[in-house]
């Protein structure tokens, strides 16, 4: 009779259904996506379509545009801007690397090693979020002005020998220069490489890291094996999140660059605001918009993450 | 709890409060989850719907409770017919499985959300009265998250129970409670029906459970209802396999009818003659034709060979070996290889403990005739083993 | 040696800390400059270079013709946007978590390709729409870009809280009396709230800091980022240091007091 009484607890509870509440009304959830999405149709999906028929019109302000098929201006604008197509993935690039070897120890440290300071740092890592980012940019300006302490340290290590051998740096300037830029979006993305990382790090059970351990593996093991393998989420959307913003951002390059480092978003920039070639900024920016789109497929593609979107 | 029997009165007077299900079935595309099935509540008890996850019981809780609308059939709560209501204008409510307790509200709050709903607008009186049912009183004014399970567990039934609701529905109550807490959730919870006179329907895995509390347990197998009757009687005369082997533990022995007079069935099983009451026989018991016999382990005594003369004349007895033997305090539990059966299971209390009674020791087994049920032998013979493990 | 040997030893158990640390240093640098040169007192029309301490800023915000008119259209911009984006994504997402539906995956994608996409691609298309209509640019043109861009982030995030949200405490509700109606203003929406105001946030911050959607499809008005952005080319008054410290003091001072409200709350609770 005994073992009657003393049937252990179940591990796991019997299965709930986990079902959507009967709901009346079959019509509701297209009343509720109605009105977001007709505006995402409207003002994104819509302007992508008139932006295609844009790059391909011939005519001129005063005369009016008109769809010709002129798929040439695609051809003229590639050849014409291909330093700064190539210069905008080059940068964004090696931001993106940049940010994901700065924010891994930064999200490691929060996930892991900050005990009660983490909320503190989370706030000090989102908190430059609220001065606009344009102030921050225009800071770096200081930071890494001719003659100052940044740039003089540099100069007495000898690194801008090196950086200006590499052609990232020009002489004693650190402004102006493509290291200047770099150095910009680095910072400017930063924190988009750092949430997501710290985000897929958070959930890791510390235990793994104990178990591992326990299984013979030294901590640089442990990380390779382990650690990061299992933020693999999160370094793909970080460098997605960075990547993607990085190349087609104008800013930076403005403002911390000079001509010989403009990017492509300066070229459409200017070529729709100042130039007012409307068809052959429409075609460079259809031009960026499919390379991305191709570079991000191919990405996900190749790190087997595609259920992250 | 003067209040209580009025309550109780009150529902008595209000005509049949039976909870009647008619042919009541549900799919999911081409998974059938319950098969159309018939059930009758009477009004006023524990009525346990026990099985195995996935068994449907839970689906069939829902349906009462208006949360599954049913494929077929129709729900009836005394007089009314119910099916084509919705939850809330259904006077049944529901103990959710982990409770469901609101969040964001406070346990008064929690408590106070029907009566709130219903437009009653002094709840003060009411909630605290239900709070001391369930002794919670000093707890009021907190939050979920900060309640203990057990205590959690009290508030969902106060919650519901204040509604005076004419059925409480009870899904999986205790399932997240730990066996100690769950052993006095069991007898509280029989407390707080006694006292209030609601009819409870409960759903669990439990058999131990279902057995303790209810007055009434529907076994629930694969989408059906195998059998319903009261513990006591379910446990002593399963009349399938899967109840045999999901409510406690069977020994099952396939054996030949060999002749059948008067009141027993006598069979054949591996050369020993074993007798059975004829009226515990639920299989067709012509001559010449297959039963399974079955005995439960605790009525069966366990004689070493040597002494086999001293058994009584007129017992069932079958001879074998102990192959494994584990002591569990109030008992020890023989596994016994027999030629009928070898698995043979039998758990001795441990009153006077026989030292040669060990692994490789050759005993007879032996049990009263009466004691003795015979089944189909048409059913798998291991139906509802692993269920009850599981459970 | 063996202090040399022990301090390797903590150097190397330590390496990740003081390396993230360093990451911090690199975010928060430009916060201090911006802060430090809020006190300054520039020759000339820059403001990169240190001259002399000087709170003369700090006493005038408002000295610079245009700054405080382009703060104001900016928080109001930001305002509506957060409105209108939180509403309309609020709603998107119920739908999705909530409901069955077809085209399921074309309106994922649908929301989806905003975040993937570079915004000066959405600018530079938007405008083109624009254009084409005739439309008159400014605080109309700017409102509606900064809600189609915020209205994915809000969609984001109200999902993330909506599915993780227990069904059967909707359904307890419809138990418990609560027709479909007040199940959604007494349950569904205070559990989903803290979702929803983090969407919106995230919108408002994103909305107010926005500069190239805003910078294409503007006109000639001239919004927060905008200004600093004409300032940049023209000259930097130090009133704009004045504004940045302001806000990220302000934003600091937010966040601590409700993790301060929260943590007493939590104790009390305990």
């Amino acid at each position: 009779m005994s073992t009657l009484t003393e049937a252990p607890p179940p591990l796991t509870p019997a299965a709930p259904e986990q079902k959507p509440p009967r709901i009346r009304g079959r019509w509701t959830p297209y009343w509720l996506l109605l009105p977001g999405i007709l505006w995402l149709v409207v003002f994104f999906a819509a302007p992508m379509v008139y932006q295609a028929s844009t790059s391909v019109q011939t005519g001129s302000l005063e005369e009016g545009y008109k769809v010709t098929w002129h798929f040439a201006t695609y051809w003229d604008a590639v050849s014409e801007y291909w330093p700064q197509f190539l210069r905008s993935v080059a940068y964004a690039a090696s931001a993106t690397v940049l940010c994901l070897l700065l924010g891994y120890p930064l999200a490691y440290l929060i996930a892991f090693r900050a005990g009660r300071w983490r909320n503190l740092i989370m706030i000090l890592v989102i908190a430059p979020f609220f001065t606009s980012f344009l102030i921050r940019t225009l800071a770096w300006k200081t930071i890494l002005a001719d003659g100052g302490p940044v740039v003089g340290a540099l100069n007495t290590l000898h690194v801008l020998d090196v950086t200006s051998w590499l052609g990232w740096t020009s002489g004693d300037r650190v402004l102006a220069t493509p290291l200047a830029v770099v150095c910009g979006l680095t910072y400017n993305f930063l924190p988009f490489m750092i949430l997501p990382l710290y985000t897929s790090l958070e959930r890791i059970d510390g235990r793994l890291h104990e178990a591992a351990g326990d299984l013979y593996a030294k901590p640089s093991t442990v990380f390779r094996k382990v650690t990061f393998p299992l933020s693999m989420p999160g370094v793909v959307s970080g460098t997605l999140l960075t990547f993607i913003p990085a190349t087609g951002d104008y800013v930076n390059a403005s403002l911390l660059g000079s001509a010989d480092t403009g990017m492509i978003g300066n070229v459409i920039q200017s070529q729709f605001l100042r130039v007012l070639d409307y068809p052959t900024a429409a075609a460079l920016s259809f031009v960026l918009m499919a390379a991305i789109l191709a570079m991000v497929t191919f990405y996900i593609r190749k790190s087997g993450t595609e259920d992250l979107v | 709890m003067t209040t209580n029997t009025t309550k109780n009165q009150k529902a008595a007077t209000d005509g049949g409060g039976d909870v009647r299900l008619a042919g009541i079935g549900k799919t999911y595309g081409s998974f059938t989850a319950v098969h159309p099935l018939d059930l009758t509540v009477p009004e006023g008890s524990f009525f346990a719907l026990l099985g195995a996850s996935g068994c449907g019981k839970t689906t069939t809780l829902r349906m009462i409770a208006g949360l599954e609308e049913p494929s077929s059939g129709t729900v009836h709560l005394g007089d009314q017919d119910v099916t084509a209501l919705p939850p809330y204008k259904r006077p049944v409510n529901t103990v959710f499985q982990s409770y469901a307790l609101f969040p964001h509200l406070d346990i008064y709050e929690n408590v106070a959300f029907g009566l709130r709903r219903r437009g009653i607008k002094s709840v003060k009186k009411q909630v605290g009265e239900m709070l001391d049912l369930v002794q919670l009183g000093e707890q009021a004014r907190k939050k979920p998250h900060q309640l203990s399970g057990g205590q959690q567990q009290r508030v969902a039934v106060a919650r519901a129970l204040i509604n005076h609701p004419k059925v409480l529905l009870l899904d999986e109550p205790l399932g997240a409670l730990d066996l100690k807490l769950r052993r006095q959730m069991q007898l509280e919870l029989k407390r707080i029906q006694t006292e209030v006179g609601i009819t409870f329907v409960h759903v669990t895995h439990d058999q131990e459970e279902a057995m303790t509390m209810a007055d009434q347990v529907a076994v629930m197998n694969a989408g059906r209802v195998e059998q319903l009757g009261a513990p006591a009687d379910l446990y002593e005369n399963p009349r399938t396999t899967f109840v045999a082997n999901f409510l406690g533990t069977s020994n099952l022995i396939e054996a030949e009818v060999d002749t059948r007079g008067g009141e027993d069935v006598v069979v054949k099983a591996a050369g020993d003659k074993l007798v059975l009451p004829g009226a515990r026989c639920s299989a067709p018991a012509k001559a010449g034709g297959k039963v399974l016999v079955g005995v439960r382990p605790e009525k069966i005594s366990l004689t070493h060979a040597d002494d086999a003369g001293s058994i009584p004349e007129g017992r069932n007895r079958i001879t074998g070996t102990i192959s494994n033997t584990s002591f569990i305090g109030v008992s020890t539990q023989y596994v016994v290889d027999c030629a009928a059966c070898p698995e043979f299971e039998v758990y001795a209390q441990n009153i006077d403990r026989d030292p040669r009674l060990a692994p490789g020791a050759e005993v007879v087994l032996h049990w009263n005739p009466a004691h003795t049920f015979g089944l189909d032998a048409a059913q798998d013979i291991d139906a509802g083993v692993a269920e009850g493990e599981a459970a | 040696m063996a202090f040399v040997t022990s301090f390797k030893n903590w150097f190397k158990r330590n390496l990740v800390v003081i390396a993230g640390l360093l990451t911090l240093a690199y975010l928060l640098l430009p916060n201090v400059i911006v802060t430090v040169f809020s006190f300054n007192k520039p020759n000339g029309r820059f403001n990169y270079e240190w001259q002399q301490f000087s709170t003369d800023a700090w006493k005038d915000p408002c000295g610079v013709a245009g700054l405080c008119g382009s703060l104001s259209l900016s928080l109001q911009i930001a305002l509506w946007a957060t409105l209108g984006a939180t509403a309309l994504g609020t709603a998107i997402a119920f739908a999705l978590v909530r409901y069955r539906f077809r085209a399921r995956g074309a309106i994922n994608s649908l929301i989806f390709l905003p975040m993937a996409m570079p915004e000066v691609v959405m600018a530079a298309s938007l405008l083109t729409l624009f254009l084409n209509m005739g439309a008159q640019l400014g605080f109309w043109t700017i409102l509606i870009a900064h809600i189609m861009f915020c209205l994915s982030f809000v969609v984001t995030a109200v999902k993330a809280r909506v599915m993780s949200m227990d069904p059967r405490l909707e359904q307890a509700a419809q138990d418990l009396y609560a027709g479909p109606f007040q199940t959604f203003v007494r349950v569904t929406l205070p559990i989903a709230a803290p979702g929803i105001a983090a969407g919106a946030l995230l919108a408002f911050a994103l909305s107010f800091d926005d500069f190239i959607i805003t910078n294409f499809n503007a006109g000639s008005t001239v919004t927060f980022p905008m200004f600093v952005w004409g300032s940049a080319q023209r000259g930097t008054p130090v009133q704009i240091n004045v504004i940045g410290t302001a806000m990220f003091v302000i934003a600091v001072l937010f966040v601590l007091a409700s993790m301060v409200i929260g943590n007493r709350r939590n104790r009390r609770k305990a």
